[in-house]
């Protein structure tokens, strides 16, 4: 299959790379850029792992094609942190023990960042239907939620 | 494969005409890419819809809303006109999915992906909303009531797109409404749906009414006996009763594991007439 040159900004570098028309953004990403902080759970939208803004909009990688990435903004987990500095949401996972094997965690700080950046003070419950797209096999949420209402504390107060 | 991205719709209209493989329109993908991903589809045409001018926009004409083909559920919650006027229609599209899905997913694409269980399909149908759609001979208006043909069908023809939808002005005293039954409150196909659109008149007496199911035949159902059981009436319990029953002797679901044919049957009834007092509710409010 005949490949196709794209131009896309990640984490604002401006990137160039080639990609087949059928291959999604989850591969192009992980396969072509090396930015595996994407993660696959599911391949088919239910599961999350894989969530990236694509011109500020969360979206699952794995439903985007690379192409359509031509000319966008994305941004992944690997975007979040300044430097050294992690990013509130990452410093808050960690402290309130919010993953255990860690592969939904990319998807969900992506996620998180994308309400707290709409909304600085959400709602137990609209954090809950925010996230309800990503899913988690170990932790059981609570701790998750948790550590995303303690980072939204701490940015308010910041 | 081949991926195309079009500037017009009729560069769209030609590039589909002209395929002699399979071709699939790519709006926000979130059923295209799965059925990829699954082997269902191979397209040899992939045209992506959404550099095409104005398909990513919501307009007002002749105080309704044009909704253009790409525009996303996400988009349409954050329209403060479109939720004011038509909440039904809004509540349906917001349902697809999650926060990620509703990033991409569009009405038109639940439409022409012809699943019966589509979310938005019954809230549009209700709404009388018109598709305009653009194919190798030019442009044309269908209602949204006549593009469904059966499960992963429509009445479109090779060549032809939606480029928009059009929800129609709406007098005072008018609004809209759409509930589902799902197992899981979040991320589930409907096992059963409906949509009631209503207009009161001062009286706060229903003069206008449009019933709509989803998930319990293989296509969209119009009930217009459901809503010829409510015109003329304030919602009473008889009025209620007899909608309900219509909605039933509309039935003719599957039976499969999500639900049986007596459930469906049952919940099609209660769920319309939960939204058509929600409706009436809206409605009075807006009075
Ligand atoms: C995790 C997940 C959860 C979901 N939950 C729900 C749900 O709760 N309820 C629900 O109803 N659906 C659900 N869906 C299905 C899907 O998201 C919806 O059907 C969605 O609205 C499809 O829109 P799209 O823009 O992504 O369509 P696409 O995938 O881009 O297209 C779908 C079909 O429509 C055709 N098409 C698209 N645009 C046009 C056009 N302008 N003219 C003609 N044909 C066109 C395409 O060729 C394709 O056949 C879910 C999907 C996923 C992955
Ligand atoms: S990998 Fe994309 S949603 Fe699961
Ligand atoms: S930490 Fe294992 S899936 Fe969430």
């Amino acid at each position: 299959m005949k490949t196709i040159q794209i131009s896309t900004t990640v984490n604002g570098d401006a990137l160039e790379t080639l990609c087949a028309p059928d291959e999604t953004l989850l591969d192009v990403l992980r396969n072509r850029l090396g930015l595996t902080g994407v993660k696959e759970g599911c391949g088919t939208g239910d599961c999350g792992a894989c969530s990236v803004t694509l011109d500020g909009r969360l979206v699952c990688s794995c439903l985007v094609l690379g192409v359509e990435a031509d000319g966008a903004h994305i941004g992944t987990v690997e975007g979040l942190a300044d430097h050294d500095h992690l990013h509130p949401l990452q410093r808050h996972f960690i402290d309130g023990a919010a993953l255990q094997c860690g592969i939904c965690t990319p998807g969900i700080l992506v996620a998180a960042k994308a309400l707290l950046d709409r909304n600085p003070d959400p709602s137990e419950s609209e954090i809950r239907y925010w996230l309800a797209g990503n899913l988690c096999r170990c932790t059981g949420y609570d701790k998750i939620i948790k550590a995303v209402q303690s980072a939204a504390a701490e940015m308010r107060s910041a | 494969m081949r991926y195309e991205r079009p500037q017009t719709a009729t560069q769209a209209a030609q590039l589909l005409a002209n395929e002699p493989g399979l071709a699939r329109i790519l709006a926000g993908g979130t059923d295209v890419l799965v059925q990829m991903k699954a082997g269902m589809v191979t397209p040899d045409l992939v045209v992506d819809i959404k550099k095409i001018a104005q398909i990513g926009n919501i307009q007002s004409e002749e105080g309704g809303y044009r909704i253009g083909a790409a525009v996303s559920g996400a988009q349409l919650g954050e329209h403060a006109g479109v939720c004011a006027q038509w909440p039904g229609v809004v509540e349906a599209a917001q349902l697809i999915g999650s926060t990620q899905v509703q990033g991409r997913a569009t009405m038109v694409g639940n439409l022409c992906n012809g699943s019966p269980a589509a979310d938005s399909v019954p809230a549009l149908v209700a709404a009388n909303a018109v598709a305009r759609i653009t194919g190798p001979n030019g442009t044309r208006d269908c209602p949204v009531a006549d593009i469904p043909a059966g499960p992963g069908r429509t009445t479109l023809t090779k060549g032809e797109l939606i480029t928009s939808v059009f929800l129609p002005a709406r007098p005072q005293g008018a609004a809209d409404a759409y509930l589902r039954f799902t197992p899981r409150t979040e991320m589930d196909i409907a096992v059963a749906s409906a949509a009631v659109s209503l207009t009161l008149d001062a009286q706060g007496r229903c003069c206008e009414a449009r019933v709509v199911l989803g998930a319990v035949a293989p296509r969209v159902v119009l009930v217009a006996e459901a809503a010829a059981a409510l015109i003329g009436t304030h919602l009473e319990p008889p009025a209620l009763d007899a909608m309900v029953a219509a909605c039933r002797a509309a039935c003719a679901p599957i039976d499969d594991k999500r639900g049986t044919v007596a459930f469906r049957t049952q919940v099609a009834g209660v769920l319309a007439k939960r939204a058509a007092v929600i409706a009436q509710t809206r409605a009075g409010a807006k009075s």
